[in-house]
């Protein structure tokens, strides 16, 4: 048997890993990778409530996020692109024309 | 019956990953033991069916890929929502096919919208 | 459970908004003229504002989405926004060089994630609401493809965008895996006859959804984003960011804090307080030293943002209600100073120096007039309408009790007068430096003067919006 306290230890795990990956990564591709995680651990949470509750309303939600992740995937990557032709990196760090 | 769920059927798969794990691990370990090291500069080369290796293993990829896979994520990941619409189409009935249509126009607005754009043109 | 026609109507205008925009999606590929779509989209906003007040009042989708004053009262704030936000675009996008139809498109379905999450009692509609909005945003912020420093401030504006609503959603799945349920309402009547209002995992959830509205807000410490992004983007869309996205946050904020969270007001309240006296001193003090108009008003729009909470914190129907009406009269006031500020960039000049506006009441005493008032009524002097919104907003707080946070507001609004009126300053002491010319067209005169009448008029007969937002909250 597997209690759902397991599932969500894993789901905060992932999404830890993701918030930490968000913190200290360097690369634009990473970190875009990293917000990937932190949903993928919401999502691993609201499937598993979903099924501990036995009702229907967390698994859409993960459908509505996936569905959503992967339009924003389709943002990031295509406001990635078009800063890479104005200026050839994927470094956070060189990507400070304006100081804040 | 939530939270009892006993996974037993997938014992066998847990001791064949495990055992295909060891064994993995044990020939590569055992290999890397035993084996005799001379290197030389043709045999450090990329293995690459014979031939010589040409350029950089990492080029860039034309950004027309990303803009493909862009279109195809998007595309593909909504269509995901025509399955839980198929499986209780039959108890809702006409309104549920009203309301699928309405997200198939949108989505062939979205699609003719790229086409007009050149997003398909490969050149 | 199903849906019936009758939820169907009470989203009317919500589906005309869509279908407009997606019929300005499908003109930008047929039509030449730019700025007729934008026509199109400003007439078919008044006809959404139109199809918004004669829609009955009530709850749809089994509870998923109401329309209500409150809504309604937000509505009208991002139809103003969006309206004034193409009048300004129309000229601006061609100076730029960016006139595509797609841009107005864009505009209109950012707000529709606006309306659904003012309408929104799901956590799920409201996800999806804010999402809508967000991912919109993110593109218009990044409008100017060509330009990197609209490129850095759609990707800074992304990632933390993301970062919140990954934070949003942990949020909702806490919540629903403690209560079973997403309703906003069924989750307090849940906490209330379980009792778990005090449990330290609905205590996360609530923390997870201050940060992820936090952001939305630009509130301090959640505020990092805005200066790069509101800097960088196209100036039209930084007065359309300041005001829609802030409003559709707070419209948010006040539905799930009240309606879900009502039963542990005092433990978010707790929370608020501090967030809100560090926003005003971010915004405020740093907004001090800045030399470039846009990241000036940026950290301005963040001490804004410090005061709404004031109406948050304040609670009841006054404090909402100072809130809905301080956000309204930051709709004209804010948007009207951006209007001049994109009033002075003409092609090979940026115009966003404060140094650009030495002396400009010499050379453009209209313009400068402008600028007055709004930087007047940003301060909050008397007889504008931000005075009138910050009285109504600290007067709530003072009723409810939270004298010692009114009086950290007022200083700092007067120190705030330092940098607005510095603006007042340059216009008006200094000697004009350089030949600044204006570009002006027939809809920017069109905002300034919407605008600037709003501002007045509001300042001049207080009374109007407040007992509108109050209506609207009671009936």
């Amino acid at each position: 048997m597997v209690p759902i306290q397991w599932y969500l230890w894993l789901s905060v795990i992932v999404f830890s890993i993701g918030v930490f990956g968000f913190l200290s990564r360097r690369n634009i591709i990473v970190i875009f990778m990293s917000i990937e995680l932190m949903l993928n651990g919401v999502n691993i949470s609201l499937v598993a409530f979903s099924h501990y509750l036995q009702d229907m309303r967390g698994q859409i939600l993960v459908f509505f996020v996936i569905a959503v992740a992967a339009a924003e995937a389709a943002i990031g990557l295509a406001i990635i692109i078009s800063l890479f032709r104005n200026k050839a990196t994927a470094h956070v760090d060189d990507i400070d024309e304006m100081k804040g | 019956m939530p939270g009892k769920y006993i996974p037993s059927d997938y014992l066998p798969i847990l001791i064949f990953l495990m055992v295909a794990t060891a064994v993995g691990l044990g020939v590569l370990i055992a290999g890397s033991i035993f084996r005799l090291k001379r290197p030389y500069p043709e045999k450090l080369m990329p293995y690459e069916s014979g031939n010589l290796p040409v350029g950089e293993p990492r080029y860039r990829f034309s950004v027309r890929f990303y803009i493909i896979a862009m279109l195809f994520v998007v595309f593909d990941v909504e269509a995901v929502f025509l399955y839980p619409w198929a499986v209780v189409f039959g108890s809702i009935g006409f309104y549920a096919f009203v309301e699928m249509m309405v997200f198939i126009v949108i989505l062939v607005v979205g699609y003719v919208y790229a086409w007009k754009k050149e997003a398909f043109n490969w050149d | 459970m199903q849906s019936s026609y009758a939820d169907v109507a009470r989203i009317i205008p919500e589906i005309f908004l869509t279908s407009l925009a997606l019929l300005l999606l499908m003109m930008e590929l047929v039509t030449k003229k730019k700025e007729f779509i934008g026509f199109i989209g400003i007439i078919g906003v008044v006809i959404t504002a139109y199809l918004t007040l004669i829609t009955n009042p009530g709850r749809a989708f089994s509870d998923m989405f109401i329309v209500d004053g409150y809504s309604n009262f937000f509505k009208l704030i991002f139809y103003l926004n969006v309206i004034l936000t193409i009048l300004i675009s129309i000229r601006y996008l061609k100076i730029e060089g960016v006139n595509l139809g797609e841009y107005y498109s864009l505009i209109l379905f950012a707000t529709l994630g606006m309306m659904i999450m003012a309408s929104g009692t799901d956590l799920i509609v409201i996800y999806l609401g804010l999402e809508l909005m967000a991912l919109s945003t993110y593109v218009l912020a990044g409008f100017l493809r060509h330009e990197i420093r609209s490129n850095e401030a759609a990707l800074k504006y992304f990632l933390l965008g993301a970062f919140s609503s990954a934070f949003l959603l942990y949020g909702i799945a806490l919540t629903y895996g403690m209560t079973g349920t997403t309703n906003l309402k069924d989750i307090a009547s849940y906490v209330t006859q379980h009792g778990i209002a005090k449990n330290p995992v609905f205590t996360l959830s609530m923390i997870m959804f201050i940060i992820a509205f936090g952001f939305k807000i630009a509130a301090a410490p959640f505020h990092m984003w805005a200066p790069d992004t509101y800097e960088g983007a196209p100036t039209s869309i930084t007065a359309f960011m300041s005001v829609g996205p802030k409003a559709a946050g707070f419209a948010a904020m006040g539905r799930v804090f009240f309606d879900a969270l009502g039963p542990i007001r005092l433990d978010w309240v707790a929370v608020i307080i501090p967030i809100a006296i560090l926003t005003m001193a971010v915004g405020n003090i740093i907004a001090i030293s800045q030399t470039n108009i846009k990241r000036m008003l940026a950290y301005s729009s963040i001490a804004h943002a410090g005061y709404a909470l004031l109406g948050l914190i304040a609670g009841g129907s006054e404090g909402l209600s100072s809130m809905m009406n301080y956000l309204l009269i930051y709709a004209f006031m804010n948007v009207g100073a951006f209007a001049v500020i994109i009033m002075l960039r003409r092609e090979g000049f940026k115009g966003e120096d404060i140094d650009d506006y030495s002396g400009l009441a010499k050379r453009h005493p209209l313009a400068a007039g402008l600028m007055l008032v709004f930087m007047f009524s940003l301060t909050g002097i008397p007889p504008t309408a931000g005075f009138v919104g910050k009285f109504y907003l600290f007067m709530s707080a003072i009723r409810a009790g939270y004298t010692g946070l009114v009086i950290v507001a007022v200083i700092f609004s007067a120190i705030s007068a330092y940098f607005y009126l510095r603006i007042v300053m340059y216009m008006y002491m200094r000697e004009p430096k350089a030949e600044v010319e204006l570009s002006t067209s027939a809809p920017l005169g069109i905002a300034l003067a919407i605008t600037v009448a709003g501002v007045l008029i509001l300042g001049v007969f207080p009374s109007i919006v407040i007992h509108l937002a109050k209506a609207s909250l009671l009936g």
